[in-house]
């Protein structure tokens, strides 16, 4: 089936549903989901959203600019993280008129509370920068925005995979969507697309992301051309539950939870004791391991013990009110009278598809245009995280630069009319699709997708080093290979999950090797990219952005796009 | 430990009629009810179908018969269940089956778009936010909770006998938008949910408060929108 629209918005999260609503009355727009869309993954976001409103205590945007400096370990890109936090305040309030309920103080303005790494004063102590609804932040700001596009009539394709863009020419203007419910393959047609398809946690085993982060985005935007961006540095948030990698907001934290070793010990005031336990999440997360790796794992394993007895039942049961009752159902623990066995888990990607200010999806690194493509959200890397990112400022990055894409957009639809389509668009994606459904290969998706992960969570994770890392290049490549000889066995075309899976597992593939190669080529130690060759942090040869480029016959070619640095120039990072 | 599993199984394009298939799975007490799905899909039956994405209880996509209580699958551990490691795996009841366990939710959703989801307020913005009572929040605090798995609408009695009443899903997310202080089409609101398709019909059975994995109180957000019909009829008498 043939579809014409504006603009295709690939993924029903906050990013692309606060461009759809920017694209505005007057723009035939469609977004496309591969599951429902307030299913998308933004819904999972608990904590908060960051904003310098001040309404618990001083704050200013030039504190939150510093902070999202600092916790990048000065990798982000400042002109963009000035941008980020000096449109906080005006994007808390518009989702404040568009409904979004928030906690509210005593005098009936937006309730802030603590998170890591935001500071007043460049660093002095913490600061209460975080607007929340519970711990329920992202599903309440998924409901208002998806319930508002509702209300604008926006065309969604629920249920839609994508399977690749429609490039022409160097132009991209269209996707091809494969229907889950039917097995059918749609042609949509446009003048711009951009992809928000979120992250692609699921490269790792223990992780807090959802099944349908596989990153399906970056991996077709990195075939079609678009490089992808410090895919190195990827995101442990501390507090995931022990063995089952679900999250646990730093908001416990923010509300006064505090980390404990085996002997009790409030471990973090020695690593950060300004602080202590509001250190950015790759410190936290490196410090637990240092923990463990000393024996101070509670019973000799690889967790530790996050406290929240102190806090009393009522701040559990209402500000907390989620994870309180994760801890319930999945640990078996009762969080009002035990503290919970966390430890590390994958959680967010820093890298994504190279993007500006303004969502276009750049191809070098002067800044070269990729027509008609834009990315936003966790997808892209504008870069506002640089080599690490601070919490609650996730849900700010997706709906400033979702917003700005959307902008951008609309303002580009009206300079260019429809590039004609291809004689035969579909042909790639229907070739590939019959491949993999005909096979008679040996090889099944589970267990190579079991092994990707096992080994990414191994050599890949929080600590790296050469040897790991070259093993775990290896064993990517070697599940390529095996890839190849894969069959799928469901031969239906209703909800084939089967095939979805292996579709989604060549990116991950795909995604692995890129993260692996970064890691390999960063010899430092930045933020989340811990190499123990390598302990330092080098800003003489490594204050770079590592850009990957797709060639399929010699694999990812690496080059570099300088770091923009106005403001702050870098310093030693402690907290 | 190995558990049996009993398994709703429904290919239209094969099928005239569901069928049950059984699964053995080795599985530990803390496994979700989604893992052991999900050993079967990857280990055994790839031709499985179900819908899942979280995995935590928070998406919503997951709800299921389990044992014939409806449940999240990701919510539930084996451990949870004292049926002899014997589990009954069905699809949420009252919605259409596409396949095995995926249903048709578009009629769940299409009564969430009539009750005006979203909030309506014309005047204009303050610059800032616009103040709210923390106590009016607290009024409605538990209705942000849903995470519209359908739970409640499928354990629904009246929605067995009138396809045309709104359900207990669709009739929270409206009293939400009722009791919020800054939506200014209260009235209206009201005045649309007083019927028997609306708040009246419901006859305070109950299931779906007892079914929803959130622990909503729907039934009480419900009574609280007909109380407020109450009120709103008798100031407009008042002010007549």
């Amino acid at each position: 089936m043939k579809h014409q629209f504006d603009v295709i918005i690939v993924g029903a999260g906050l990013a692309g549903l606060r461009a759809a609503i920017e694209l505005g009355e007057d723009t035939r727009v469609a977004v496309l989901s591969k599951v429902f869309a307030t299913r998308s993954h933004s819904g999972a976001a608990q904590g908060g959203i960051g904003a310098a409103l001040g309404n618990e205590e001083e704050d200013n945007w030039e504190w939150h600019m510093f902070d999202t400096v600092k916790g990048s370990d000065y990798l982000g890109d400042q002109d963009a993280i000035e941008i980020l936090a000096r449109d906080a305040p005006r994007t808390i309030y518009e989702l404040e008129h568009l409904g979004v309920p928030f906690n509210r103080t005593p005098e009936g303005k937006i309730a802030q509370r603590a998170f890591g790494g935001h500071t007043r004063n460049f660093g002095e102590a913490p600061v209460k920068r975080a607007c929340f609804a519970a711990d329920r932040t992202g599903r309440v700001i998924l409901d208002t925005l998806w319930e508002k596009c509702l209300q604008r009539g926006i065309q969604f394709f629920d249920e839609f995979q994508l399977m690749s863009l429609i490039v022409n020419e160097g132009q991209c203007h269209g996707v091809i969507a494969y229907e889950l419910a039917s097995g059918k393959l749609h042609t949509l047609h446009s003048k711009a697309v951009l992809l928000a398809t979120g992250g692609y946690g699921k490269v790792y085993k223990t992780t807090s992301n959802a099944f349908a982060s596989t990153g399906d985005g970056l991996a077709i935007a990195f075939r079609a051309g678009a490089p992808l961006e410090d895919m190195e540095f990827v995101q442990f948030h501390p507090t995931g539950i022990y063995k089952l990698g679900i999250l646990l907001s730093e908001a416990a934290r923010g509300e006064g939870g505090v980390l404990r070793n085996n002997e009790g010990k409030r471990f973090m005031e020695l690593y950060a004791p300004v602080i202590k336990d509001l250190a950015p999440r790759d410190m936290v997360s490196r410090c637990i391991l240092e923990e463990v790796r000393a024996g101070r794992g509670i019973d000799g394993k690889d967790y530790v013990h996050l406290d929240l007895t102190h806090l009393g039942e009522e701040v559990l049961n209402t500000k907390l009110a989620e994870i309180t009752g994760f801890a319930r159902t999945y640990s078996g623990v009762e969080p009002i009278k035990e503290p919970i066995p966390v430890q590390p888990t994958c959680h967010y990607m820093m890298g994504g598809i190279a993007a500006d200010i303004d969502g276009k999806v750049i191809t070098d690194s002067e800044g070269t245009q990729f027509p008609g493509l834009y990315a936003a959200g966790e997808c892209a890397c504008v870069s506002v995280h640089g080599a690490n990112r601070l919490g609650c400022n996730s849900l700010l990055d997706i709906l400033v630069f979702g917003r700005r894409a959307g902008k951008e957009m609309r303002r580009y639809i009206h300079t260019v009319g429809f590039a004609p389509l291809p004689s035969n668009p579909e042909k790639e994606v229907i070739d590939k699709i019959a491949a993999l459904m005909e096979s008679n290969g040996n090889e099944k998706g589970g267990p190579i997708r079991a092994e990707l992960q096992e080994v990414m969570m191994d050599k890949v994770s929080v600590f790296r080093n050469r040897p790991g890392l070259t093993k775990a290049l290896e064993k990517v490549r070697e599940l390529k290979g095996r890839y190849q000889n894969i069959a799928v066995q469901d031969k239906g075309s209703c909800f084939n999950r089967d095939l979805l899976d292996a579709i989604e597992l060549d990116y991950m593939l795909d995604l692995a090797e890129v993260i692996v190669l970064g890691a390999l080529t960063r010899e430092e130690s930045r933020g989340a990219h811990s190499r123990e060759d390598f302990p330092d942090r080098d800003d003489q040869k490594w204050l770079v952005h590592t850009m990957f480029r797709y060639s399929k016959e010699e694999g990812p070619q690496v080059f570099f796009k300088p770091v923009t640095i106005t403001r702050f120039q870098p310093k030693e990072r402690k907290y | 430990m190995k558990c049996t599993f009993i398994v709703y199984r429904f290919e239209p394009a094969v099928d005239k009629e569901p069928r049950y298939q059984e699964y053995m799975v080795e599985a530990e007490p803390t496994d979700k009810i989604l893992d052991c799905l999900n050993k079967i899909r990857w280990e055994q039956d790839p031709t499985l179908s179900y819908r899942s994405s979280c995995a935590h209880g928070i998406c919503g996509s997951d709800a299921l018969m389990i044992n014939g209580r409806i449940e999240l699958a990701c919510q539930r551990l084996v451990r949870d269940f004292k049926t002899a490691n014997n589990f009954v795996i069905e699809p949420l009841p009252l919605f259409k089956v596409i396949k095995d366990l995926i249903v048709d939710m578009d009629p769940f959703f299409e009564k969430h778009r009539t009750v005006r989801p979203y909030l309506i307020n014309d005047e204009d913005p303050p610059e800032k936010e616009r103040l709210q009572d923390p106590e009016n929040q607290k009024f409605f605090e538990h209705a942000l909770a849903c995470i519209l798995c359908g739970s409640c609408t499928a354990a629904c009695p009246i929605n067995r006998s009138n396809d045309k009443y709104l359900g207990p899903a669709a009739l929270l997310r409206g009293f939400r938008y009722v009791a919020d202080s800054r939506d200014t089409a209260t009235g209206s609101r009201l005045a649309q949910l007083d019927n028997e398709n609306g708040a009246w019909g419901c006859k305070s059975m109950w299931w779906c408060t007892d079914v929803c994995p959130k622990s909503i109180p729907v039934t009480k957000s419900i009574a609280q929108i007909k109380r407020l019909i109450k009120e709103e009829g008798k100031s407009k008498t008042a002010g007549s």
